[in-house]
């Protein structure tokens, strides 16, 4: 009898799927949007692309979006603003997408936010540096900066620094001119003197800059307590490098966008500081969406050969942007983009970084970022206090 | 003022960064001057070296002198291969641009589809490894891609100063028909000088593998800065080539540590203006 009763259970167990309702059936709903497949920014971006791809496949696997299933169009920008433009405008006006979502990285987010705009689209996108520049009122961004992020995240950053035995006194900035990198390391500049410390170098070189052997000359020659690197991808890397090939390594060292893999298993990488809204460790992984998404990007993230395949920032702002779209168009019912972004500027979501916010100044809400640094070849949060891993403290203390 | 320290040690970065320069302009500036075949898949060779190298050594243990003894064979005989395809189509110096660059953006693509776009670093024991001198400090893996650019520009320079086959190249280059009527195979040679040039490639992706950290997109970094050193150097000419490597190699330096690291690639540009205007038959 007992056994009967098993397999019956079993039976309606295995009828229905597993969140309990029909698969989503119909026209699918077509999210258009565009990553750096390709070029420079290519290394970051591919992270986007599998964190909007398990995202598309797990919404599919439930009920989809209002019980349709959902069909991601996504196209190479080549890290170029100017073919995101493009890409936009043929998303919108020839493959006509119903709803569009943001590209990586400042340059081509900032030129896909101006299609936006013409056509009046909701702009859902997740990392966007230059907070000031986003006019536009239907954007909404969940890279969590604040408002003011040249100025919020070198006060998270040298807080941190000052909470040590050994404040530093000294700073040095190098940064890329990649606009956002750009924007936030002269913020700090202003931050870093306000706070009465000594700038001893600021430097800014050409995103995409080869010889590094000058600059690792000139930020040894300052001989910095701290070195603020503003930089993308692998530029902090290769910058330390150069540094250790004149025997030379700052005491302290912080890295605005880094590709966070790289760095953190790099050998020269130990103790290298960041920011981020997401690590995966208690009590980020405590949210029911993290524990989900963690084992899915780590298969699908070693599948792809991404040498550093744990749930970081850049991941998790990237899912966070999804999670925005869902919520406003399961609360509203609606595809329409005006529905949809009045109802964002009226609620918060939750999300994987936390409770977001659209109803600051530019449609950004509070700054969620903290201070993490590489310890034993992974990222870990150290400040604030109440967010860092489980015993993990800022080394040196 | 920048310290004395600083500004040597931005001369001897300078002149290391140089002479990668000039390895990389060695063999573009071969096949433009001897062959008029303006070789952009020259980039995306050095480029697959390095990934080659990449691959043997962090994937399968291979050091890197071994990787090298085996990429500059194959790449020679892809050099040649190259070079049959060119002449079967005749292609002509202009052409030869156009039909360069779209092989290099097959390469691009080739190297994307296999290694991904993430960036790639061979790690070895000695990438940090420096020799110091006074206050100065010489990498050296770059210290080695410097003499080994200067080895192969003073031989390759022997070669065609001494040998047969090098009088009979420029010979060529200079009045095909001529050469000819004196039993000079430019057919030959220039399979031999592509094969050449093809394997400087490799030599130079060996040492952008160890130094550098690698991306696809890098094949578009290099074109610039070594366009101008095989122009500021003279074509065919590669003791030209080293000289012109160091000289913008040093300026470049020179210019990060005195001014701002964003106005080097203005100094090596202006030079090359200057230079085109000053001795404007240079190409």
């Amino acid at each position: 009898m007992i056994r009967l009763r098993t397999v019956l259970v079993g039976l309606v167990l295995l009828t229905l799927p597993a969140s309990g309702l029909a698969a989503p059936a119909g026209q699918p709903i077509r999210i258009g949007g565009t990553l750096a497949l390709t070029g420079p920014l290519a290394p970051t971006a591919l992270l986007h692309k599998i964190a909007g791809e398990i995202y598309v496949e797990e919404l599919n696997r439930g009920n989809g979006l209002l019980g349709r299933p959902v069909e991601w169009v996504l196209l190479d920008d080549q890290s170029k603003p100017d073919v995101t433009r493009s890409l936009y405008e043929k998303l919108i006006t020839v493959d006509k997408v119903d709803l569009i979502i943001g590209p990586y990285a400042t340059s081509g987010i900032l030129a896909g936010m101006g299609v936006a705009q013409r056509y009046q689209k909701l702009y859902v996108h997740h990392s966007f540096g230059m907070p000031h520049l986003a006019k536009y009122e239907m954007h909404f961004p969940t890279a969590a900066f604040g408002p003011e992020p040249q100025r919020t995240i070198p006060t998270t950053v040298l807080d941190a620094l000052a909470a040590t035995t050994k404040p530093p006194k000294t700073i040095a900035i190098v940064t890329s001119k990649f606009p956002s990198a750009q924007y936030q390391s002269s913020g700090a500049r202003e931050v870093a003197e306000k706070r009465g410390l000594k700038v001893v170098l600021y430097l800014e070189y050409e995103f995409g800059t080869r010889d590094w052997g000058s600059l690792a000359a000139r930020v040894k020659d300052a001989n910095p307590d701290v070195l603020w690197v503003g930089a993308l991808g692998l530029d902090g890397n290769q910058l330390l490098e150069a540094m250790k090939k004149l025997d030379y390594t700052p005491p302290r060292h912080f890295h605005l966008f880094p590709a966070p893999g790289p760095l953190a298993l790099a050998p020269d990488g130990k103790q290298a500081l960041s920011v981020t809204v997401f690590e995966e460790h208690p009590p980020f992984t405590n949210n029911p969406g993290a524990a989900k998404l963690i084992p899915l990007f780590r298969e699908r993230a070693t599948k792809a050969n991404v040498p550093y395949p744990y749930v970081e920032t850049q991941v998790a702002g990237s899912w966070a942007a999804w999670q925005v779209l869902e919520a406003a168009v399961t609360a509203t019912k609606s595809l329409d983009d005006k529905t949809l972004g009045q109802w964002l500027r009226k609620n918060r979501v939750d999300t994987i970084i936390g409770k977001l916010r659209f109803d600051g100044p530019n449609n950004y809400g509070d700054d969620l970022f903290k201070v993490k640094q590489v310890q034993d070849g992974r990222w870990v949060i150290v400040w604030p206090r109440e967010s860092a891993a489980p015993g993990a403290r800022l080394l040196p203390p | 003022m920048p310290s004395a320290t600083l500004l040597g040690q931005s001369v001897v970065s300078g002149l290391l960064a140089g002479g990668l320069y000039g390895l990389l302009a060695l063999g573009l500036s071969l096949s433009w001057g001897l062959l008029r075949l303006v070789n952009l898949t020259h980039f995306a060779l050095a480029l697959l070296g390095a990934y080659l190298t990449y691959q043997l050594g962090h994937v399968l243990h291979v050091p890197p002198w071994l990787a090298a003894a085996a990429i500059v064979p194959a790449f020679f005989a892809l050099g040649v291969a190259l070079h049959a395809v060119f002449a079967y189509f005749r292609v002509a110096e202009f052409a030869s641009l156009l039909v360069t660059f779209g092989l290099a953006v097959i390469l691009e693509s080739m190297i994307q589809w296999f290694w991904t776009a993430d960036y790639r670093r061979y790690e070895t024991a000695y990438a940090t490894a420096s020799i110091r001198v006074g206050p100065l400090f010489v990498p050296t893996l770059e210290l080695l891609a410097c003499l080994t650019a200067a080895v192969l520009a003073f031989a390759t320079w022997a070669w065609l100063r001494w040998s047969y086959v090098g009088k009979a190249l420029r010979a060529s280059a200079e009045d095909p028909a001529m050469a000819a009527a004196f039993g000079v195979n430019h057919r030959a040679q220039a399979f031999l000088l592509s094969g050449v040039s093809a394997a400087y490639a490799g030599i130079a992706g060996v040492y952008i593998a160890l130094i550098a950290t690698l991306a696809p997109s890098q094949i578009w970094a290099w074109l610039g800065v070594v366009f101008a050193v095989v122009i500021i150097g003279g074509l065919a000419n590669p003791i030209g080539a080293l000289l012109a490597g160091f000289l913008i190699g040093v300026s470049e330096s020179l210019t990060m540590a005195v001014v701002t690291p964003a106005w080097a690639p203005l100094v090596s540009f202006s030079i090359l203006i200057v230079i085109l205007v000053v001795r404007p038959g240079r190409v």
